[in-house]
């Protein structure tokens, strides 16, 4: 289990990667993995019951992880290379041809660690709901964890798994959400009623909590509360700033689906700091 | 030509139901999952028997499919039964990102097919689903002809390592084939031979596919009758067997004309024996309310009018 200072090396490292891995792409999704790499570096490096030696898509006897929001790849496929569960060169292979890092993850080539197809929106709370009933039918005391965005919760599918879940009493299902008030069009606000979340899943019989999504501590913490076995499916709702650790992406929409060019992959890479060495 | 003894008329949704209670008992990853319609699937004897196993979802069809999904990456293999409408055109999306390109050993048991669901109309009376399942890389297509078909092919898909849309009907339709006969997905049924013309049929067509070939048996035409009871993957080699004999084929099914049985073959036919065809199917029209006979006729789905396809197809070679 990796210490606070340990993570914050790490999660330098995977924004790094982030950015020139879309960069390299010349597309692809970088805001919202910026604002989302220190909880998912915190879920690999500290929190979950899962090991590339060890992996399987069954899950058997570990935990799962699902990522709804499907075009969260980069921070993903950073998180699970500098995990060791496939080459970090492999990295700059983001979105090529004949790479098994797809533009949106898939299970087609066997790339270890995913468990599902991930891109049409509002679907992996489902399967990751299912995967926590089936470990619960076999007596496996596992978790299973699951990422959504906030924009992506506009979907009637994450409701729909929401009753479900909480009828079925899957207190083994931890979801979090990306909290970062922003989508494709603008800020949420602006554009449908999804908000409050926390009222919503509040009301829809989850345990809600509400944590930093940019402090370890507080994402530790939150991660320790959410184990908690009361018969309820947990939901974190992490706050986060879309573009979090590069300025000029920072707290808006504008980098949700736009890839940095040269110069300004340049220039962020003077903000962050090299700690593992670049792929 | 080779007689078939209807055993007495029989819904095939009550083989699911049977089939399904079957497969539970030889494989204890099998589960059923349905979306408020455990009744009409006839899931209830499997829920009684194993109700551990048995997964009420509500009505909540896209949720079903993604915990199906992820039910069948811990190992177990889910039946997700709902209306056939409910279970594929509803639901499209879900099946093509978690069933077939996520590779999960999902069943999907489809009910009420077609227009003979009858009464409740063309917002139940999907004739396009089979058109939707072809089109996923990866998707098995079945579609059995009887009760028994129906119990012996849902076991075979309990069985089969991969996703399978298994179609059936809610009205009764005669029950001919074998109460134990083992169901091979894949495979063409021959069940009669013929000179003239080739008769392809699925689902209960195939019992009117036998009547037309009596009714032409009587004016002297010898016709050949297929069960395609899998549509995908497609027996080619036997139908391209059949045809090299008969030299022309009427294709039958209930469903639209796009993307159902008829293109399957015609687009199998065209690239190796071109031969005449003639299609009867529901034509690119919606269905409406009325008995399942009324229906069946008035869409010209009967054996009288799969005799008369078969006069053409013979008139075309």
């Amino acid at each position: 289990m990796a210490t606070i200072e340990e993570l914050t090396k790490i999660s330098s490292q995977v924004r790094r990667d982030i950015v020139r891995m879309v960069t390299a792409a010349k597309s692809g999704h970088p805001g919202g993995s910026l604002g989302i790499t220190d909880v998912m570096t915190a879920l690999y490096f500290s929190e979950m019951n899962q090991a590339p030696e060890t992996w399987t898509r069954s899950a058997k006897g570990q935990d799962a992880f699902i990522l709804s929001a499907g075009h969260l790849a980069p921070v993903y496929y950073s998180v699970l290379a500098r995990a060791g569960y496939f080459p970090v060169s492999e990295l700059g292979s983001l979105r090529k041809f004949g790479s098994r890092l797809q533009g949106h993850p898939c299970v087609t080539d066997g790339l270890p660690g995913i468990f599902k197809p991930s891109g049409s929106l509002g679907q992996g709370l489902s399967v990751a709901a299912g995967i926590a009933l089936g470990k619960k039918m076999d007596g496996d005391g596992n978790r299973v964890y699951c990422l959504c965005g906030d924009g992506e919760s506009e979907e009637g599918q994450i409701w729909e798994a929401g009753m479900w879940a909480q009828h079925w009493q899957l207190d083994n299902l931890i979801a979090f959400t990306d909290w970062n008030g922003q989508q494709i069009d603008g800020p949420t606000k602006t554009i449908t009623g999804i908000e409050d979340l926390s009222e919503k899943w509040s009301a829809f019989g989850w345990d809600v909590i509400v944590a930093d999504g940019h402090d370890f501590q507080s994402i530790l913490d939150a991660f320790k509360l959410a184990h908690n076995a009361d018969g309820k499916p947990k939901m974190i709702l992490f706050k986060t700033e879309m573009g979090h650790g590069v300025d000029f992406m920072a707290g808006t929409h504008e980098w949700h689906g736009k890839a940095p060019s040269a110069e300004q992959c340049t220039n962020a890479m003077t903000q962050l700091e090299e700690t593992l060495g670049d792929f | 030509m080779k007689k078939y003894i209807d055993q007495g008329k029989v819904d095939t949704r009550s083989g699911f139901g049977e089939g399904l209670l079957l497969a539970g008992r030889r494989n204890s990853n099998v589960v059923a999952m349905t979306a408020d319609l455990k009744g009409s699937l006839k899931m209830g004897a499997f829920a009684k028997e194993f109700p551990e196993r048995f997964i009420q979802c509500g009505i909540a069809e896209a949720n079903m499919v993604g915990a199906a999904a992820g039910l069948a990456i811990t190992g177990k293999v889910p039946f997700i039964g709902s209306f056939a409408e409910f279970v594929t055109g509803r639901v499209y999306d879900q099946l093509r990102q978690e069933v077939a390109y996520g590779h999960t050993n999902v069943k999907i048991a489809s009910s009420h097919a077609g227009i003979t669901l009858g009464e409740d109309g063309a917002t139940h009376q999907t004739m396009e689903d089979i058109a939707l399942m072809r089109a996923l890389p990866g998707m098995a297509v079945v579609v059995p002809c009887d009760y028994n078909q129906t119990k012996n092919a849902t076991i075979a898909a309990a069985e089969y390592n991969g996703p399978v849309y298994l179609r059936f009907g809610r009205p009764s339709v005669p029950n001919f084939t074998g109460a134990d006969e083992p169901f091979e997905i894949g495979k063409i049924y021959k069940l009669n031979e013929g000179k003239d013309v080739t008769i392809a049929a699925c689902g209960h067509l195939v019992w009117e596919a036998l009547a037309a070939a009596e009714m032409l048996e009587a004016e002297g035409i010898s016709a050949e009758v297929l069960n395609v009871a899998t549509i995908k993957p497609l027996d080619g080699e036997t139908l391209m067997e059949s045809v090299a004999k008969t030299g022309c084929i009427v294709v039958a099914e209930e469903h639209n004309m796009a993307g159902g049985l008829g293109e399957a073959v015609a687009g199998v036919l065209a690239a190796n024996r071109p031969a005449p065809m003639v299609f009867v199917n529901g034509a690119d029209r919606f269905g409406q309310s009325g008995t399942p006979a009324e229906l069946m006729k008035a869409y010209g789905l009967d054996a009288a009018h799969l005799a008369e396809a078969a006069k053409k197809a013979i008139a075309k070679k």
